[in-house]
C-alpha cells in the first residue's frame, strides 16, 4: 500500500534518466492514441480494443526482456506486495474512477499535452484523492492493507511452476489472445 | 440496500447489450497514430531500460501523490506532519517526479509533430452525448474520477501503468488482481455513462 520511503537520493543524472524515459513513455502513449478520450472510453465500452493491444504487447515484450536479464542476475524485479482486499477494493474504486475521467493517470499526463484541457479537472480530482488517501492511510494500513496480506508474489510462485517455463507459455498464450483480439475487433 | 447493490451490479451488465452508435461510437472519431503493437513493443523495450539503468518502474499515480504533498507543505504542514502515508512517502523530486513530467513533455512533442493538438475543453464523444453546454457535468464528473482513481490506485498500490503495465508483465499476484479490477470497475462506469 505504501512503499518504503527512498533514503537515497538520486543523482542528477538519474534524474535526467528519469525525464528521458518519461519523454518516451509520452511520446508513445501519444502516437498510441491513448490520451484520446473516445479511445480509452471506447476501450471501457468494449468498441475499442487499442489499450488492450498496447498492454498486451507491452507485457509480452517487457515481460520476455525483463525476466531474461534477470535470469542473468542483470536487474532486480519490483513487485508489489499482494493484499489481496486492497487490490481488489482500491482496484474497483479506480476501475469507477477510470470510468468517469476516462484518462488514467499516465494517459492523463498524455491528454493534458496534447491539449484536452478537461485533463486539469482530473489532475485536481487526482491530487485531492492522494490527499484524502493520506488522511486515511493510518487508519487503512491497520485494517484493510492487512487482510489478505500474501507479501510480494507471482503467479509462478502462486502455481508452483518454474518461472523460466510459465514465461515461456504465457508468452505463447499472449500471442494469441493478441492474435484473436486482432481478429475480431474491428480497432 | 440491498436494492441499490443489486441495481449496481445488474446495470452495467444490462447496459453492456445496448448499442453505442452515431455520435457516441467511439470508432466515429480518429484512431491511434501509430500501430498498437508498434507503440506496445516500445513500452516493453523502455521498461527494459528502466530496470537496466535506473533499477525503476514504470508509474505515475504516485507523481500526483508528490504534488499534493508538496501542496500541504505550503497550506497545512502541520496536518500533514500527522499523515502516514507523507512520513513514509515524503514529497521529493525523484526519479518518478522526472518520469511524471517527461510524460507531459513527450506528449507535446508527439500531438505537435502529427498534428494532433487538440485545445478544447469537452471531449468530442462526451459532447456527442452529453451537449456542448455540459461543461460543469464534465468538470464534475472529472474531478470525482481523479479523485476516486487517486485513492484507489494508492490503496491498490499502483494505476494502470505501474499494476497494469510494469506490475502483469513481472508476474505480479497484486497487479494482475488489481488490473482485473481496473478494467471492471471502468467497464461498469463506463456502460452506465455511454450505454443507458
Amino acid at each position: 500500500m505504501t512503499e518504503k520511503p527512498h533514503t537515497k537520493k538520486p543523482s542528477l543524472s538519474q534524474l535526467m534518466l528519469g525525464l528521458i524515459f518519461g519523454i518516451v513513455f509520452g511520446f508513445l502513449l501519444q502516437k498510441g492514441g491513448v490520451g484520446k478520450y473516445h479511445i480509452l472510453t471506447g476501450q471501457l465500452l468494449l468498441v475499442d480494443f487499442t489499450v488492450v493491444k498496447i498492454i498486451g504487447t507491452a507485457v509480452l515484450v517487457g515481460m520476455i526482456g525483463i525476466f531474461t536479464m534477470h535470469a542473468m542476475g542483470r536487474v532486480k524485479l519490483h513487485l508489489k506486495p499482494t493484499r489481496v482486499a486492497a487490490n481488489i477494493v482500491g482496484g474497483l474504486i479506480f476501475g469507477a474512477g477510470f470510468g468517469l475521467s476516462a484518462y488514467c493517470p499516465g494517459t492523463n499526463l498524455v491528454a493534458l499535452g496534447q491539449g484536452n484541457w478537461d485533463a486539469l479537472a482530473v489532475t485536481v480530482g487526482l491530487i485531492a484523492g492522494s490527499w484524502l488517501f493520506a488522511e486515511m492511510s493510518g487508519t487503512l494500513q491497520r485494517g484493510i492493507g492487512k487482510w489478505g496480506d500474501f507479501g510480494k508474489k507471482t503467479l509462478p510462485e502462486l502455481l508452483h511452476v518454474p518461472r523460466g517455463a510459465f514465461v515461456v507459455i504465457f508468452a505463447l498464450v499472449l500471442v494469441g489472445a493478441l492474435y484473436a483480439i486482432g481478429q475480431f475487433t474491428i480497432r | 440496500m440491498n436494492r441499490t447493490l443489486l441495481a449496481i451490479l445488474i446495470l452495467p451488465t444490462a447496459a453492456l447489450g445496448a448499442e453505442v452508435s452515431g455520435g457516441t461510437d467511439p470508432l466515429n472519431y480518429s484512431g491511434p497514430a501509430w500501430s498498437p503493437y508498434l507503440v506496445g513493443a516500445g513500452i516493453g523495450v523502455l521498461s527494459w531500460l528502466t530496470f537496466a539503468f535506473s533499477d525503476q518502474r514504470l508509474g505515475a499515480s504516485s507523481g500526483y501523490a508528490t504534488l499534493a504533498g508538496y501542496l500541504g507543505e505550503i497550506f497545512a504542514p502541520r496536518r500533514m506532519a500527522s499523515l502516514r502515508y507523507f512520513k513514509d512517502n515524503p514529497p521529493k523530486i525523484g526519479w518518478g517526479t522526472m518520469l511524471f513530467f517527461g510524460i507531459v513533455i513527450g506528449a507535446v512533442l508527439a500531438a505537435w509533430t502529427g498534428g494532433e493538438m487538440t485545445n478544447r475543453y469537452l471531449p468530442q464523444m462526451w459532447e456527442a452525448r452529453f451537449g456542448a453546454d455540459s461543461g460543469l457535468l464534465r468538470t464534475l464528473v472529472a474531478v470525482c474520477g481523479g479523485a476516486l482513481m487517486a485513492f484507489g490506485a494508492r490503496l491498490a498500490g499502483g494505476c494502470t501503468s505501474g499494476h497494469g503495465i510494469s506490475g502483469t508483465l513481472q508476474l505480479s499476484v497484486s497487479s494482475w488482481i488489481s488490473a482485473a479490477c481496473f478494467f471492471i470497475g471502468g467497464i461498469a462506469t463506463a456502460s452506465l455513462l455511454y450505454r443507458l
